[in-house]
């Protein structure tokens, strides 16, 4: 799931300080088995504005709305009436989430509460860890299903760094070492030859670095969209 | 030429880099080598302080590209200071910092200038820097820069398979072990794996764990590792018991018995616990005797090459540990 945590009352107290009536929209998907942008968190956002602002003697209207996904025009287009009526639109989405809305509508101030952190799973109850950068070369049957891009502090492809000490990470003894976890589970599924290959430089092009990226199916493409683009 | 580098030779190109350390090292020489730390500015003056203090002394000195994540003066800049002041850089390169283009750019301009030794790191991470928030760049890691480094020297070729005009540049290459980093059994391995993708030297970290080096120094030599590399073992005189201590609690991938603390301790016996100076004096005094017994213990080890000795921020004990230690003998006065 993509993880998420909201930002503080304060920053986002700001961004609506001009604002007198505001739009509150959760997501239903990540952001709400994360516990960051769900219908509670939605609720209680929306309360603390009202208590600060009423508290400041500027009263601020904040509705709230939920959408099943952020990330989809058919969840995003459920809005397009309700949105109108507002100063701003405060997203408790992810990153796409808010791009979404403010692509869907132009018009309209759409504003961030979260900080998207990582793609990632819920370690243990109340903990959420990185897995996944989206590199675009998906390296994990090299590495024994654990990822050296996401969770090594210095994405190495040949082994650990020399700050590996007790299975912990030189950066932070609370991160396990990603090539500690490699090497053990190598060694117990009586791999670790595979591990001595020299992994050659990564073509990074199919990651953040080579520029937006752009997934294309031709064949669920409808012919009308093939036509549009002619 | 010794048996060891005798056997070493199909693997090595003869001696050709200018490198005075692969020559001292192909002769069969026992190499000593010191670290220059640059400084947090522009001016030249301590680098040549450094430089005139070490020369001598060592074979070639490694000059740090911003060591622990801390801005300094570029390694390549510092070494071309050292050159003129007539001492071998080794010029250490992370992969922090830079990606494969401004790698191999920087190494055209180093070998232009003289530059002949290199050395491959990862880098500290630079959260324990000065700038903390900095991205870092990790477009490569050591393994694929050694490889990288010996495709360019060997082949003429760039990392893209290009080829460099007029040849490639010809470089000792070196890279760095851990013996006392984790997982243990993977330690030998890897330095294999730094071998085969083109490290003809190692320097290692600090060792103040004989036992774990001794043990770790069997398995190289078991798996013949050490015909394919000289390795350098890291030394350093420790300062005070409170150093020790910092060693083994804060540093990751440390190895410091407590019986250095106690040793430490027991030199400055009878001392009145305010008087500084000479607390410090005979720490300092008893870290150096035990940097000099250790390098003759390293000395003893099979596979062992030479001594990186690490005086951090205490260049002037390296002379005195050459000296003492029975090092060069060829050495100034």
């Amino acid at each position: 799931m993509i993880v998420a945590e909201r930002k503080t009352l304060e920053a986002i107290a700001g961004m609506v300080a001009g604002s007198r009536k505001v739009l509150a929209v959760g997501c239903g998907t990540c952001v709400t088995v994360c516990f960051s942008g769900g219908r509670q968190e939605v609720a209680a956002l929306a309360a603390s504005l009202r208590m600060k602002r009423g508290i400041e003697g500027k009263p601020l209207a904040v509705d709230e709305a939920m959408v099943q996904r952020q990330c989809e025009w058919e969840y995003v287009d459920t809005l397009a009436e309700q949105v109108k009526n507002y100063d701003a639109v405060i997203s408790l989405g992810c990153g796409v989430g808010v791009q979404t809305l403010a692509e869907r509508f132009p018009a309209l101030r759409v504003l961030p509460a979260l900080n998207t952190l990582f793609m990632g799973l819920p370690s243990e109850q109340g903990v959420w860890e990185e897995r996944c950068q989206a590199c675009g070369n998906c390296i994990l049957d090299k590495t024994g299903g654990i990822c050296p891009v996401s969770r090594c502090a210095k994405q190495l492809f040949n082994g650990p760094c020399g700050g590996s000490q007790n299975g912990r990470c030189e950066v932070d003894a609370s991160i396990p070492c990603a090539w500690h976890k490699i090497w053990e589970r190598a060694e117990a599924m009586g791999t670790v030859e595979a591990l001595m290959e020299i992994e050659p430089p990564k073509d990074w092009s199919t990651s953040r670095d080579g520029g937006l990226r752009r997934m294309v199916r031709q064949d669920l493409r409808s012919p009308s969209e093939e036509e549009g683009k002619e | 030429m010794n048996d060891m580098l005798a056997a070493a030779a199909p693997d090595r190109q003869a001696v050709k880099s200018g490198s005075g350390l692969e020559r001292v090292l192909a002769q069969g020489d026992f190499a000593v080598t010191a670290e220059l730390g640059p400084p947090r500015g522009w001016h030249p003056d301590s680098v040549k302080r450094k430089a005139q203090l070490l020369k001598g002394w060592v074979h070639a000195a490694n000059v740090t590209d911003n060591q622990a994540a801390v801005v300094r003066m570029s390694s390549i800049a510092t070494g071309l200071i050292m050159i003129d002041e007539g001492l071998e850089p080794i010029v250490q390169m992370t992969c922090r910092d830079r990606n494969r283009l401004a790698m191999q750019s920087d190494l055209l301009g180093a070998a232009a200038h003289g530059v002949r030794n290199v050395l491959c790191l990862s880098g500290d991470h630079q959260s324990f820097g000065d700038h903390p928030g900095a991205k870092n760049v990790h477009d490569i890691d050591s393994i694929q820069m050694l490889a990288m480094l010996r495709a360019m020297r060997d082949e003429g070729r760039f990392q893209s398979g290009g080829e460099i005009a007029e040849g490639g540049p010809q470089f000792f290459i070196g890279a760095a072990e851990n013996p006392f980093a984790d997982p243990a059994a993977m330690r030998p391995y890897r330095l294999r794996k730094k071998a085969a993708a083109g490290a003809q030297f190692i320097q290692t970290q600090l060792i103040y764990d004989l036992a774990r080096f001794r043990e770790f120094m069997k398995k190289v030599v078991e798996l013949g590792v050490h015909e394919k590399v000289s390795i350098l073992a890291g030394v350093g005189p420790l300062k005070s018991p409170g150093m020790a201590r910092y060693l083994r609690e804060k540093v990751p991938g440390m190895s410091v018995p407590r019986s250095l603390d106690a040793r430490l301790e027991g030199a400055a016996e009878g001392i009145d616990a305010g008087d500084k100076q000479a607390l410090n004096r005979a720490w300092r005094e008893e870290g150096k005797r035990i940097c000099i017994e250790l390098i003759r213990e390293v000395r003893e080890i099979e596979g062992v090459a030479g001594v990186h000795i690490m005086a951090i921020e205490w260049e002037q004990a390296v002379p005195e540990i050459v000296k003492a230690a029975g090092l060069m003998p060829g050495a100034p006065a």
